[in-house]
């Protein structure tokens, strides 16, 4: 028991920390996955800003998905939230604490993607060049464009190789200016971030502790009820197959002497665990016919109570094995 | 109890440790941001001002509010600032103790970003590369006022077409950068000779009153733990009493539901203890039901 009350101890104390070290994961593993990325901007007027804002809004999504499928409390959550009241009423503060500490971390690698890409600047510099103020940056007068072609030559300003609208306005001041904007956003973006952290975490204590205090440990109750209730079902499963086969091997043996007249099983002695253990059956045809009927018949799931030994109620249906009489035992 | 008493240690040792490691990994970790960002000043002549001011404060007030956030001894003070005063005096010299150490803590990282950002000088230049006196350099001196505004705004864009091979341009930057670095030296100074002060005049005032709340400050933080941990260990009791009333129950139940005779159990012990009572699928199916649509109530008197 003490061994399991110190890993129960660690798993417990260890579990925030354990939820922690994913989600810092998952953060870097987002910055990682963005660098890795190839970002090829399409320099099509329309296709741009899908593009840019697909690239940006569409991974936080799925890894905002990916840190709740990777969460391991969101069965509980779910389990405890579906389940009838019965004798044991249901606190919406604790639902509303696991939700809550689960959406928290989820989100984290999410903003770490979008800070990175913002402050990267291709996603937004791809989304909005056509947005250009070309009145302010360029020339605007001078080209005798139509407000089409214009849309044209700007949507192309992500790829300098193919730009050919030099005199509209120059690549680098667009370039600069654009990534000017998306790391502005980005900043904005990460301070907005860690305001709402912050004011999360420090506002907690100032209202609403008793109810946190509380509600944290009907959360960690829940989890370790489920997580003792599992292990005692799988104790009883081992016992009950344990049972369930040695009341099998008995069956059988009783069959056994039943059908051939054997004399029936002898108390053993002492000096005779071993042979006890051999349940009865000490041939190979017996053996064969065991490992047969556990195949074909397997027993009913339903223990018999202690006492004399039942059959396991085939003797109608036992074949003669098929080789030669047994030899008398040497 | 030697096992408690190692755990005391550590945690009272290593408090101080954790949280000066993760304002380390902080500055580190700002120091590497700052280098892998791509500082692109726009060289237009209103949006420099802005880009460049706002990339030397903006990172530093949220680095600012991260060493708080990661701090854990700052839940733990304003758990102790807000609650009611029940039957313990509320000392407030701990609690600003444990405040003066937090905000220390977590000023590191802002000031490592800003004194590495003026070393660097890139944001100074963009900032007031517009706002230099043309007379003082010769590219600039004989020209339109608004020629000058915006020749100066595109300095620190080294390619640009305009400035591109101007000597001018580059006395600019290098007197833009001269005082950046200088700044920077200032203000690290600054900063080290203040920690320096504080380190060694603090002993020369009050240390007995130092001492006092230093070691209350850290049993605070200890209790905490100590408390979580208990409510770990007590859940874990309660949930483990409660399954086995669970598990009674239902033997009972079925006890009462079958006719079976009651058998004296003497002496068999082991598989049939594991086994509560319940031998069968049936019964088995049963339990996990009744497990799920009726959870026995939180109460094991």
């Amino acid at each position: 028991m003490d061994k399991f009350r110190m890993v129960f101890q660690f798993l417990q104390s260890n579990q925030e920390s354990f939820m922690n070290g994913i989600c810092g994961i998952m953060a870097l593993a987002s910055a990682q996955l963005y660098s890795a990325f190839d970002f090829n901007c399409p320099c099509l007027p329309r296709y741009n800003m899908a593009y840019g804002l697909g690239v940006l809004l569409v991974p936080p999504l799925i890894l905002f998905l990916l840190g709740f499928v990777l969460n391991n409390n969101v069965s509980m959550l779910a389990e405890e939230w579906r389940r009838p009241r019965g004798q044991r009423g249901k606190d919406a503060a604790v639902l509303r604490y696991m939700f809550c500490s689960m959406a928290q971390r989820a989100m984290i690698a999410p903003a770490v993607w979008v800070s990175v890409t913002l402050l990267d600047g291709k996603c937004i510099t791809c989304a909005f060049c056509t947005a250009l103020p070309v009145e302010t940056l360029g020339n605007a007068s001078h080209h005798g464009l139509s407000e089409r072609e214009v849309k044209r030559v700007l949507a192309r300003i992500p790829c300098k190789d193919i730009y050919d609208g030099q005199e509209l306005v120059a690549n680098e001041v667009a370039v600069r200016y654009l990534r000017c904007i998306s790391q502005a956003l980005g900043w904005c973006f990460v301070l907005l971030m860690t305001t709402l952290a912050f004011l999360v975490r420090s506002l907690r204590p100032c209202f609403t502790q008793a109810a946190f205090l509380k509600s944290r440990y009907w959360s960690h109750y829940i989890d370790i009820e489920r997580k003792l209730f599992d292990e005692t079902c799988t104790e009883h499963a081992r016992s009950f197959a344990k049972v369930c086969i040695q009341q099998f091997f008995q069956g059988m043996s009783t069959d056994l002497a039943a059908a051939h007249c054997h004399p029936p099983i002898k108390a053993p002695t002492d000096a005779e665990e071993a042979s006890e253990k051999l349940l009865g059956i000490t041939d190979r045809g017996t053996m064969n016919t065991a490992l047969k009927s556990w195949h074909t018949c397997k027993p009913p799931l339903h223990l018999h109570p202690a006492g004399p030994h039942s059959s396991n109620g085939w003797a109608g249906e036992w074949q003669p094995p098929t080789q030669p009489s047994p030899q008398p035992p040497t | 109890m030697d096992r408690f008493r190692m755990i005391f240690q550590y945690f009272q040792s290593n408090s101080e440790s954790v949280m000066n490691g993760i304002c380390g990994l902080l500055a580190l970790a700002s120091v590497k941001i700052y280098t892998c960002l791509d500082f692109s000043c726009p060289c237009l002549p209103r949006y420099n001002m802005a880009y460049g001011l706002g990339i030397m404060f903006v990172p530093p007030i949220a680095l600012f509010l991260c060493g708080l956030i990661l701090n854990r001894q700052s839940l733990v003070m304003l758990e102790e600032w807000r609650r009611p005063q029940g039957r313990r005096r509320k000392d407030l010299a701990v609690i600003r103790y444990m405040c003066c150490s937090i905000m220390q803590r977590a000023m590191i990282a802002p000031a490592v970003w800003i004194v590495v950002t003026l070393l660097d000088g890139k944001c100074l230049i963009c900032a007031f590369s517009s706002s230099v006196d043309p007379e003082k350099f010769v590219g600039f001196a004989n020209i339109t006022p608004a020629q000058a505004q915006e020749l100066l705004s595109k300095v620190p864009c080294k390619e640009d077409e305009l400035v591109r091979n101007s000597t001018s341009r580059r006395a600019v930057s290098r007197y833009l950068r001269c005082w950046s670095q200088a700044l920077g030296w200032s203000i690290l100074l600054i900063l080290i000779i203040a920690a320096f002060l504080a380190r060694w005049l603090r002993p020369c005032f009050n240390q007995a009153a130092l001492l006092q709340t230093r070691h209350w400050s850290n049993y605070i933080d200890i209790e905490q733990k100590i408390f979580e941990e208990t409510c770990c260990e007590h859940s874990r009791l309660f949930a483990h009493k409660c399954i086995l009333h669970f598990f009674e129950s239902m033997r009972k139940e079925i006890r009462q539901h079958s006719f079976d005779l009651p058998r004296e159990r003497d002496g068999e012990e082991g598989e049939e203890d594991l086994l509560h009572g319940i031998t069968d699928q049936d019964q088995v199916n049963k339990l996990l039901k009744t497990w799920y649509y009726e959870k026995p109530p939180l109460d094991v008197s």
